[in-house]
């Protein structure tokens, strides 16, 4: 996906009231905002991403969420590299919503640095230029023979400074220069270094204020209880129970099932705990995983295609060997640590949300549908997120909120417990997967069919599918990326009313599991290396086949084993990076052991490569507890798995040594946040494969080997 | 509704709460100190680790009414400055990432400090576990974990 084109670099300046200082942002490509808009920062709604302070602040009001992945970061170096100020200086601030300055809010797709690298560069050098302008008028000279260092401009010559502080209110009533010098990535004091992350000491001392933690005066704190079955609905239900508990307020019912509001989250679960509900558990009340999965089989034969090249059947026909196989991944749960939460105040002149989101945009699209309110006065307020990973754009949770303040007349904080976040949906979709290959004499793979039948995220989220196909869905299946001569790839979509959502790296976490140990099994069955076949069939992908030559070496993959322990690689090209990892993996008396994951990732541009590391640490420990233990099974029409003792996730002790080796060699700047993710399922499973000789088609790998 | 009287970080507050409420919500609700975090309410993913007496506990199963006259610690009362050498590791290895768990992380690992100033990693695996991480912050934990060992800190 390409970043947001920075073709009319139409300038936004606020210019602020006395002792405010200089404010500037940069409309995106193709929007017609005003090009001067006044305010005053005593004003809550900022239009810009950096502000000078008199007092030689500096703060960065950045758009994008920041759950983790240090994007606020990432995205202060590029702005501090071409405004040239101390890094010690600078703080971030979630900026406010605004589609007018920042276009569509939404953090996903490891898009936040491919979006902004252009533009903020842009926004930083344009600021320091007009602070550089600002100073030459002042000892009237020409801006040439000035330049600007560490939050001053010097004025070479002479060697005179004056700081930035001083200059800004100045410098905010010069216009916006649409083209400013962008410095020579060579001379870089930040970009490409590692910067400590500037969200770390809040995060140190229990400071930060993330949704759960938000707080305002008259706030009610509610819990709502929800259909048990997807597809399900609210029958009866009795509420003098609940409304007896002591600080339980209020019991209303929305569309999404019946809010209790209390004075605090105890008193909220404590009068839920005493609600007397009858529900309508709808068509899918009997589903179970068994029924899910004879639903998928029965449509794996009738998909539309997503990819068809040369003639599968006949080349299999011809074959040496051929394999047929049947591969499941399962409905997946985020279970970000901090549940889902949003704070909503409705009244009849506004709205505010306050909420860890990943889109805000949406979330005012919802609200103001909800409330009939005008966009603008729908103000979204982003808080530290407490993990994200897709879950929190769905704003499922907004809409609740929004709704609850409504009915209930006051301000509302929608608390999920574990259990209702576990169990809300949203989930990764489930796979049913029907494969057929087949390799020639030579063990090279001839023939490659590939039959997905999995729930549609656009569908979920109410789009269209496309020629019945959902993209989303057949991420890197449908073009593989390897040379075999005969290629079928079909996707059904088999309608299930569990919601499905964006999880981490997106199908990306089931087809690049599916497809890398299936590769895996044609070949064993035509005796090739895995690495040497996979090499062999990347001469279209030279960073692909450059990526896993480098993760292969560093592990030393021709180096021997010992007995029940063995390496298994994956590569992987996503979201504008490549990836290959290789896991050394053993088998100790049943139990899988993953001591050693080795990466190699290319992304083309480095901005922090501290953050990289961490990012390909942290998508491998989501991936890695996918692959052991995750599975969100259905019953009865609803999920089983309600929190961390029947939904385990990676702890320390089981955590793998990673050692992450990035290259980057001026290709265009890749994603990060999804990146390290995909390859480590298959990787795992790949090595087991070769410990075992038998093909792990079914994740999660869970205790099978145990006896 | 009964009243308590508690020791939260060195100050002598007053709740009046339900017996049942667990001091993960006394904590967030009553006395505003919402560095300490809900993961799972049920005592399987430790974001809500505080200090009874120097002793780890887990604040949401804990009934208001069994806390008695033991000292409470929190995240707040680590330090007044970041200055406690868990915290100073922290940054200076830069662990964190969304951040939800580092409260109970740092808890955890202050109290491993009090009891083994130079722990093995055997004894990081035991005392850490028990704490989750989605992020995947481990490795760092780990890390700074000895650095603050090293620089002889409790």
């Amino acid at each position: 996906m390409s970043g947001h084109e920075v073709s009319r670099r139409t300038f936004i300046q606020v210019s602020g009231g006395a002792g405010a200082g200089l404010v500037l942002g940069i409309s995106l490509a193709g929007c017609r905002g005003p090009a001067i808009v006044t305010g005053s920062l005593d004003q809550e709604v900022l239009n810009a991403w950096i502000r000078i302070g008199t007092d030689e602040s500096v703060t960065f009001l950045i758009s994008e969420s920041e759950m983790g992945q240090g994007i606020h970061t990432a995205l202060s170096m590029l702005l501090a590299e071409e405004l040239e100020v101390d890094w010690s200086r600078i703080r971030t601030e979630h900026s406010l919503t605004d589609r007018t300055l920042y276009g569509r809010q939404s953090t996903g797709g490891s898009t936040s640095i491919r979006t902004n690298h252009e533009r903020l560069r842009i926004a930083g050098a344009a600021a320091r230029e007009m602070l550089i302008a600002a100073a030459a008028a002042r000892w009237g000279v020409q801006a040439s023979e000035c330049r600007a260092d560490d939050g001053q401009v010097v004025h070479t010559a002479s060697g005179r400074s004056l700081s930035y502080g001083s200059l800004a209110e100045e410098a905010a009533l010069l216009p916006a220069p649409d083209d400013p010098p962008l410095k020579d990535p060579a001379v870089y004091r930040l970009v490409g270094r590692r910067m400590p992350r500037l969200d770390s000491p809040e995060k140190i001392d229990g400071s930060a204020v993330f949704g759960l933690d938000m707080s305002v005066p008259g706030m009610l704190t509610a819990l709502v209880a929800r259909p048990p079955a997807f597809g399900g609905s609210v029958g009866n239900f009795d509420a003098s129970a609940a409304l007896a508990v002591p600080g339980v307020r209020q019991v209303v019912e929305i569309p999404t099932g019946i809010v209790v509001a209390a004075d605090g989250f105890w008193a909220a679960r404590q009068g839920r705990d005493a609600l007397t509900v009858e529900w309508d558990s709808g068509e899918f009340g009997d589903a179970s995983d068994s029924s899910i999965r004879e639903l998928c089989q029965k449509l794996a034969d009738k998909g539309a295609v997503v990819t068809d090249k040369g003639d599968v059947a006949k080349a299999a026909a011809g074959a040496k060997t051929r394999i047929d196989a049947e591969y499941d991944a399962p409905f997946l749960a985020h279970a970000t640590m901090e549940p889902m939460n949003c704070v909503a105040h409705v009244r009849a002149d506004g709205c505010d949300i306050w909420t860890g989101t990943q889109a805000q945009t949406s979330a005012q699209d919802i609200a103001a549908d909800i409330t009939g309110l005008p966009l603008e006065q729908v103000r979204v307020h982003t808080l530290m997120l407490g993990g994200g990973f897709g879950r929190r754009s769905r704003n499922d949770f907004v809409a609740e909120a929004v709704h609850a303040s409504k009915a209930l007349g006051a301000p509302v904080k929608i608390v999920y417990t574990r259990e209702d976040d576990m169990r809300a949906g949203s989930f990764r979709p489930v796979a049913y997967n029907r494969f057929s290959g087949a390799v020639d004499e030579s063990g090279n793979p001839v023939a490659w069919e590939h039959r997905i039948v999995s729930p549609s995220i656009i569908r979920s989220i109410g789009g269209q599918l496309q020629n019945g196909v959902d993209p989303t869905s057949t991420e890197n299946a449908g073009d593989l990326g390897y040379a075999i001569p005969n290629i079928h790839v079909t996707y059904a979509d088999p309608e299930l009313p569990v919601s499905v959502h964006f999880w981490r790296s997106v199908s990306n976490s089931q087809n690049i599991y599916l497809t890398e140990c299936f590769l895996d099994e044609l070949a064993a069955a035509g005796g090739r290396d895995p690495l040497e076949l996979r090499l062999s069939l990347l001469g279209a992908h030279p960073r692909r086949a450059r990526a896993l030559r480098l993760a292969a070496e560093k592990a030393g993959w021709s180096e021997r084993r010992a007995d029940g322990r063995a390496l298994g690689c994956a590569v992987a090209e996503c979201f504008g990076s490549v990836v290959a990892q290789v896991a050394e993996v053993e088998l100790v008396n049943g139990e899988v052991r993953v001591p050693r994951v080795v990466c190699a990732i290319d992304c083309g541009t480095i901005v922090n490569p501290d953050t990289i590391e961490a990012q390909v640490e942290s998508g491998i420990v989501y991936g890695l507890s996918a692959a052991l233990y995750g599975q969100i099974s259905i019953e009865n029409g609803g999920a089983v798995e309600g929190n961390f003792d029947r939904y385990p996730i990676l702890r320390m002790r089981d955590m793998p040594e990673v050692e992450t080796h990035i290259i980057a060699e001026g290709d265009p700047v890749g994603g990060i946040g999804e990146v390290g993710l995909p390859c480590i399922a298959p990787a795992v499973c790949n090595a087991l494969f070769a410990i075992t000789g038998e093909p792990i088609r079914r994740l999660p790998i869970g205790d099978r080997f145990k006896t | 509704m009964p009243e308590y009287s508690l020791t939260v970080n060195g100050s002598h507050r007053r709740v009046d709460v339900p017996a049942d409420t667990p001091l993960l919500w006394v904590l967030r609700d009553e006395l505003e100190l919402t560095g300490t975090k809900y993961g799972c309410g049920s005592g399987q993913c430790g974001s809500c680790t505080v200090l009874l007496d120097g002793s780890v506990t887990l604040a949401c199963v804990l009934p208001i009414e069994n806390v008695g006259d033991r000292a409470v610690q929190t995240i707040e009362g680590l330090s007044d400055d970041r200055s406690h050498p868990v915290q100073r590791a922290w940054l200076e290895v830069d662990v964190p990432q969304c951040g939800w768990c580092q409260p109970g992380q740092i808890m955890t690992a202050a109290a491993l400090l009090a009891q083994h100033p130079d722990p093995t990693d055997e004894q990081i695996d035991e005392w850490m576990s028990p704490v989750l991480c989605r992020c995947g912050t481990y490795n760092r934990c780990r890390k700074a974990i000895h650095v603050a060992a090293q620089e002889g800190g409790r």
